[in-house]
């Protein structure tokens, strides 16, 4: 028998997985799945981009395990000892906050991308779903992970965040006990967000993360109208296997050179240890993700007709995330192709309004 | 005449009634270990805040109150004056800026004047106030 005919060490354990779990019929349909051509193409990447991103978060996450201690006494200081004496201790934290910023700007771009290209019409209804479960449970992530190194910062972005969920009628009392552990935000606080951060979130995140994949791979990528419309000889594609794959890694590489990059010349720093009974510092602002909100809190007078003001805010953003959670069905000419132009418009709205309200948060 | 009720449909209700109860003896210990105790804090109703010589005119110290932060502000007309010092909009604790002669959140730039009064910015309602007492240069702070 001659070498050329003998299977390759790596045809072989595929043999024999296959025979146990028939796992040819899954790559072969990994196989027929391919990518659709045409301007767009670059926003297929920022999906692949969030997903690297999320895989760092994890990684570094669990690194920061082995030194970070939570609680009032220990927490700014095991913070503090990690990024001057744990050798590249300030590394791994830089990349942990600077990647789960860059995590959130990809899911932005991806969103958007998605919003605009209609990819969420039928039979993707439910991809948009699990996809905007997934940006509320990485914002979940922001908020809890802000609070960790218990820097005087994070104690007051905490204070404000909780204090909004504790203005909601009727459940916010209980709802903000039920976050802060008391009261006030206290070391009791700290434990039970450390608990959201490292625990219940990744499991829930990484449930609906499947979800989602799964949503992504059964259905395929979704082809613009405009193309979807064209002659069968004029529409290119990519098989997702191996070639777009590849792509996909080969930026994700260059991802990973710029959050080092970010992460070096741009060290996360750690502010001066929370004190409770200090004033709130002057220039205090959230994460450049929550600066819209928080500058809209700001613009609200104190009552607006017979509510809060601050209640009021809450209320038009919580039904503002409802609506966007519902778009794919009050798009509800997808289906015959045809649009609704007032979507069109309120997205344009949303996003103008985001990047005014963010960029006026940064000039005052 | 009501009608009788099937064998069937008795069964649903059972097993359907079982379900619910059974959720509720899940649920109700997982919901109640959420809420943490409630501590019996010691309410304080009086605090030696500090001496008059330490607090100049024109100036102001946040104070502990309980387990609460306070601001006892002495006025650049001389009068001592306490409040809470938990902004009313969303829970930061307040300074005082003397450049502007009144009490303000950095947080979403609510502004109080000197007597609690919210006056501009989002905070919907006055500061609480506390009664000021000095006694042998000694500024107390309690309660009303």
């Amino acid at each position: 028998m001659s070498a050329a005919s003998e299977p390759q060490p790596l045809g072989r354990a595929l043999g024999w997985l296959d025979e146990r779990y028939r796992i040819r019929e899954l790559l072969g349909f990994l196989g027929h799945k391919t990518v659709p051509l045409g301007p767009h193409f670059v926003w297929y990447y920022f999906g692949g981009v969030s997903l690297f991103l999320f895989m760092v978060q994890v990684l570094t996450g669990i690194m920061l395990l082995l030194y970070y201690q939570p609680g009032e006494a220990t927490a700014h200081e095991s913070v503090k000892f990690l990024i001057s004496e744990v050798q590249f201790g300030w590394l791994v934290r830089s990349l942990h906050s600077w990647s789960a910023n860059l995590m959130v700007g990809a899911i932005f771009v991806h969103m958007f991308s998605v919003f605009f290209t209609r990819a969420y019409r039928k039979p993707r209804e439910l991809t948009w779903v699990s996809g905007f479960l997934l940006l509320a449970l990485t914002l979940g992530f922001g908020f809890s992970g802000y609070l960790l190194p218990w820097d005087e910062l994070a104690f007051f972005a905490t204070k404000v965040g909780t204090d909004i969920v504790g203005a909601l009628p009727v459940v916010g009392d209980f709802l903000l006990v039920l976050l802060r552990g008391s009261e006030d935000v206290t070391g009791a606080t700290l434990t039970r967000f450390f608990g959201i951060h490292i625990a219940l979130l990744p499991g829930l995140f990484t449930m609906i993360l499947a979800v989602h994949l799964i949503q992504i791979q059964r259905q395929g990528m979704s082809e613009p109208e405009h193309l979807q419309k064209q002659p069968a000889e004029k529409r290119r594609s990519m098989p997702f296997f191996p070639a777009f794959l590849l792509r996909d890694l080969l930026l994700w590489l260059v991802v990973l050179n710029v959050l080092a990059v970010l992460a070096v010349v741009f060290p996360w720093e750690l502010g001066p240890k929370a004190d409770p009974f200090a004033p709130a510092p002057a220039g205090i602002r959230p994460e450049w993700y929550f600066m819209f909100m928080f500058e809209t809190l700001k613009l609200l007078p104190a009552h607006i007709w017979i509510v809060e003001g601050e209640l009021f805010g809450i209320l038009v953003f919580g039904i503002g995330g409802l609506l966007w959670l519902l778009v794919p069905f009050l798009d509800r000419g997808s289906e015959r192709g045809a649009r609704h132009r007032w979507l069109l418009r309120a997205g344009i709205v949303v996003v103008a309004y985001i990047a005014i309200m963010t960029a006026r948060g940064y000039m005052q | 005449m009501p009608e009788p009720v099937s064998r069937r449909r008795f069964l649903d209700l059972a097993l359907g009634g079982g379900v619910v109860a059974w959720l509720g003896t899940v649920l109700y210990p997982v919901f109640s270990y959420l809420k943490p105790p409630a501590t019996r804090e010691p309410v304080a109703t009086s605090v030696k805040v500090a001496k008059l010589s330490e607090i100049p005119p024109n100036s102001a110290k946040i104070f502990k109150f309980g387990t609460k932060p306070g601001i006892l502000v002495h006025t650049a007309q001389g009068e001592l004056r306490a409040f809470n010092a938990i902004c009313t909009h969303l829970d930061c604790t307040v300074q005082y800026k003397p450049e502007w002669k009144l009490i303000w959140c950095a947080c979403h730039n609510g502004r109080y004047n000197l007597e609690g009064i919210n006056i501009s910015g989002p905070p919907p309602r006055p500061l609480q106030e506390f009664t000021v007492h000095v006694k042998d240069d000694e500024i107390h702070v309690s309660r009303v």
